[in-house]
């Protein structure tokens, strides 16, 4: 649980933190009227503020399942699963997804259509591509009887693959959705944040996804993590 | 001392000229009351619907209560359906009632109203909230009636027990129960960005964030920590649910039931309670810091008096919210972890005593010298008060590791968390109804009943609890189905018993005055006008009460200053509301006999 500790102590000082520095030099009982607009606050958009909340909350989530992973990792029963080769084709079409989605938001800021609906579907296929082989990898599994009971190291990844999964699966109603606004209304504001929206997700899952991968087929990451946690 | 300036240095100030936000305009009945996506409407429905379960969640504390004061003397209650009594009573009432009530009831209604929003910012999202938060409990409903009933595995679920044949409800009442809760933190989620979002980016012009009254920065604060707490219920429920129905042992130990192998290797139950208390100790601070909030601002308001402190109010929450993420395994001294974090974690825990105190210290020095009219809001504050200090005392008890040791899983632990996150909290659910009201409604709740209602209350729930802590020092066991015949445990323990039970009986009573109040009030209840208490917070300067679609009217208010201008000297009336520029504040002396404190001028 170190790991889950430590993690959400450093999300909460930051969060504490600028609150703090917002509140600090601030006599709140002088009547006044605050006149001056700022950088921050003015014209960020609500989803985007929205998305960022929302990533806090998936990576307090992600950060618990690896908490508990490193956790059970160290006991003695442990017996490490083979490591599907699969994973690394799948991991590719996650970067290219990610890459697809950067070159959209590119797109969007040329305000260049055509490399929009190119890198939008791109995206969408590659990203399609991901979760496909994902099935594909635990069908290899399946049938070399390592199923979701035969061990610890079986059951989290099930587990870590399906939650990243589903994260992946809800992107793509996302994704559905900046498409239609895409066609319906090409080079809008509105379309652009959806992308550009889209983007910033994909880059994210990106990441857990790294750090899930390296944890799968790394024992000695785990442990090493593990190592640090003696509760 | 030039460098203080009157408002914060990112003040949110958008241009006047901000177009009028796009609403959802609901055309049918259905639209505007069921399928809504107003927070004000949503707000009633979590309401109801908190208040609807928390009732049923009454009546099991009830029926627990005859068990305990009267043993044996009732055939329908034996040992397991005792048990599926006490883990449900628990479960509803924390997550169910209280969290939802604060975030999903008071969180809505308030949290537009007072930072001058129109609505939500993803009215859709919230709408959702509700529907999944409906449908948890309904879930957790249909658990009350599957074949072997509710779980009977207490609020906490430990694992191994609560899957394993021989606790009640083992198979499909903790299946429905996980189910519900995964359902739950869902919901919850798609809400809690809607709280802190709106919070953070649709304030109203000049409504920087030390302008904020404290209940939005308590709800805002307890919403941050649901956010990131909730995630640990999510994950350990999920785990127990593949051990429970795909039989894969995260948490399960290799062990023997009933002289049988079971198929379980080697889990491990400790990392559930890690992870259950990651959630299970924020969870007492979200519901905490709203009801903190909330009774800085039923105190100010009834004392005709600034907040004392408000700056340290705001980072005394902010201080707890972040504490409270380093403290969760003081509820595991008993389960052989290493002494040495024993120590750290009664250190941090003992730390989170500091913030605490100072909100203490705050609202009784706003009671101090203050006009302090005894409305029934002001009441269930001032008991608030009372009730969290006591709490909060015998949460210093227990928070050391030696003195946790003898009184972990006596009735001592019981009394504490009723005092300290049942019954203060429920306090300030009463004293913030009484309040807004009001404003829901449009009329006033009955004075008399609410004061009947409140000292029975009052004086009821101590009746209740503080004889409990006695029958926790003597070494009463909780969760017990029956003590009798046992050495240590005198006679006068059951006398004891009898009396708490005939003190919860009456005070169970009493809660159906109020839901009688609630009721006639809002057919025969006094008009109230739009700011019945003098109140300078947004919501109550609406154009219309109850606040129609869209909360303002033509124009958002313009705010010019905190929500704490109360017996400001040198104006001429005893309160000015934020949205007043300076220049239209009347100068001169308040003349007390010509208007008394609190009238709307």
């Amino acid at each position: 649980m170190t790991l889950g500790l430590v993690f959400l102590t450093a999300l909460m000082a930051l969060i504490v933190g600028w609150l703090f520095r917002q509140t600090i030099h601030v006599r709140p009982w002088r009547a006044q009227f605050a006149a001056a607009p700022t950088s921050l606050a003015v014209g960020y958009p609500a989803k985007k503020a929205g998305l960022w909340v929302f990533l806090a909350v998936a990576s307090s989530l992600f950060v618990l399942f690896v908490s508990a992973y490193a956790m059970r990792l160290g006991f003695a029963d442990w017996s490490p699963i083979p490591r599907p080769r699969l994973l690394m084709l799948n991991t590719a079409m996650l970067v290219c997804a990610s890459l697809a989605m950067a070159w959209s938001v590119r797109a969007v800021r040329r305000r260049d259509d055509g490399m929009l609906r190119h890198g939008l579907v791109a995206a969408g296929v590659l990203t399609v591509g991901f979760l496909v082989g994902q099935l594909v990898v635990w069908k290899q599994l399946n049938d070399s009887a390592y199923v979701v009971t035969s061990s610890a190291a079986a059951a989290f990844f099930y587990l870590f693959t399906a939650v990243h999964g589903l994260h992946v699966a809800g992107g793509l109603v996302a994704w559905a959705r900046a498409v239609s606004r895409t066609w319906r209304e090409p080079g809008t504001e509105a379309a652009g944040l959806c992308v550009e929206l889209c983007a910033t997700y994909w880059h994210y899952l990106l990441g857990v996804w790294a750090v899930l991968y390296a944890l799968i087929v790394s024992e000695d990451l785990g442990l090493a993590i593990c190592s640090s946690t003696p509760l | 001392m030039s460098s203080f300036v009157a408002h914060d240095e990112t003040g949110f100030a958008p241009p006047a000229e901000t177009g009028e936000v796009e609403l959802y305009h609901p055309k049918t009945f259905i639209g505007k009351y069921i399928w809504s996506q107003d927070a004000k409407v949503i707000a009633v429905q979590y309401a109801i619907t908190a208040m609807g379960i928390g009732l049923v969640a009454l009546v099991f504390s009830w029926l627990m209560r005859l068990q305990l004061g009267f043993p044996g003397r009732f055939s329908f209650i034996d040992p397991t359906n005792y048990l599926q009594l006490v883990s449900m009573h628990g479960m509803i009432m924390v997550v169910y009632l209280l969290t939802a009530l604060f975030l999903g009831g008071f969180g809505n209604y308030l949290i537009p109203l007072m930072v001058g929003a129109r609505d939500m910012v993803f009215p859709y999202a919230n709408m959702l909230s509700y529907w999944f938060y409906l449908a948890a409990v309904v879930l957790l409903v249909i658990g009350l009636f599957v074949p072997g009933g509710p779980s009977g595995a207490g609020w906490t679920m430990y694992p191994p027990q609560a899957i394993m044949e021989g606790t009640p409800g083992a198979r499909w009442g903790i299946i429905l129960l996980l189910i519900s809760l995964i359902v739950f933190v869902i919901g919850f989620t798609m809400g809690g960005l809607n709280y802190v979002v709106t919070v953070l980016q649709a304030r109203t012009r000049g409504m920087t964030l030390m302008r904020m009254p404290l209940t939005v920065w308590g709800i805002f604060m307890a919403t941050i920590l649901a956010l990131l707490a909730f995630p640990a219920l999510f994950v350990s429920a999920i785990m127990m649910l593949l051990d429970q129905t795909l039989g894969t042992s995260f948490f399960m130990p290799a062990l023997v039931s009933r002289g049988q192998q079971t198929n379980y290797t080697g889990g491990n139950p400790l990392l559930f309670q890690h992870l259950f208390w990651f959630f299970g100790h924020p969870e007492v601070y979200i519901v905490a810091l709203p009801a903190f909030g909330i009774v800085s601002d039923l105190i100010s308001t009834h004392a005709r008096k600034n907040i004392f402190g408000y700056r340290m109010m705001v980072w005394a929450l902010l201080a707890i919210g972040g504490l409270s993420f380093v403290v969760w395994a003081h509820h595991m001294f008993v389960s052989g972890m290493n002494p040495y974090f024993g120590f750290f974690f009664a250190t941090t825990t003992l730390i989170i005593a500091v913030p605490t105190a100072i909100k203490v210290y705050n609202w009784v020095l706003t009671l101090w010298r203050g006009n302090i009219r005894l409305t029934v809001p002001m009441l269930f504050a001032i008991a608030f008060v009372f009730t969290f200090v006591n709490g909060g005392l015998t949460g210093l008890f227990l928070g050391n590791v030696v003195v946790d040791m003898p009184l972990s899983d006596t009735m001592f632990v019981v009394a504490h968390f009723h005092m300290v996150m049942g019954i203060a909290p429920v306090l300030v659910v009463f004293g913030a109804i009484y309040h807004w009201y009001p404003k829901v409604t449009g009329r006033m709740l009955d004075d008399t009943l609410g004061k009947l209602h409140f000292w029975v209350t009052f004086i009821g729930t101590y009746a209740i609890f503080y004889p409990m802590h006695y029958l926790g020092f003597m070494g009463v066991p909780r969760r017990y189905y029956a003590i009798g015949g046992t050495n240590f445990i005198p006679d006068s323990v059951h006398l004891l018993n009898a009396w708490i039970s005939i003190a919860a009986f009456v005070v169970g009573a009493v809660q159906i005055v109020f839901f009688y109040n609630l009721v006639s009030s809002y057919f025969r209840g006094k008009p109230s006008g739009g700011n019945p208490w003098g109140a300078t917070t947004l919501e109550w300067q609406t154009e219309h009460t109850p606040p129609r679609h869209g909360n303002f009217g033509k124009e958002l208010p313009a705010v010019y200053r905190w929500a704490y201008d109360y017996g400001v000297p040198g104006v001429a009336v005893d309160y000015i509301p934020q949205n007043v520029p300076p220049k239209e504040v009347p100068a001169g002396a308040w003349d007390r006999a010509a208007q008394p404190a609190g009238v709307v001028p």
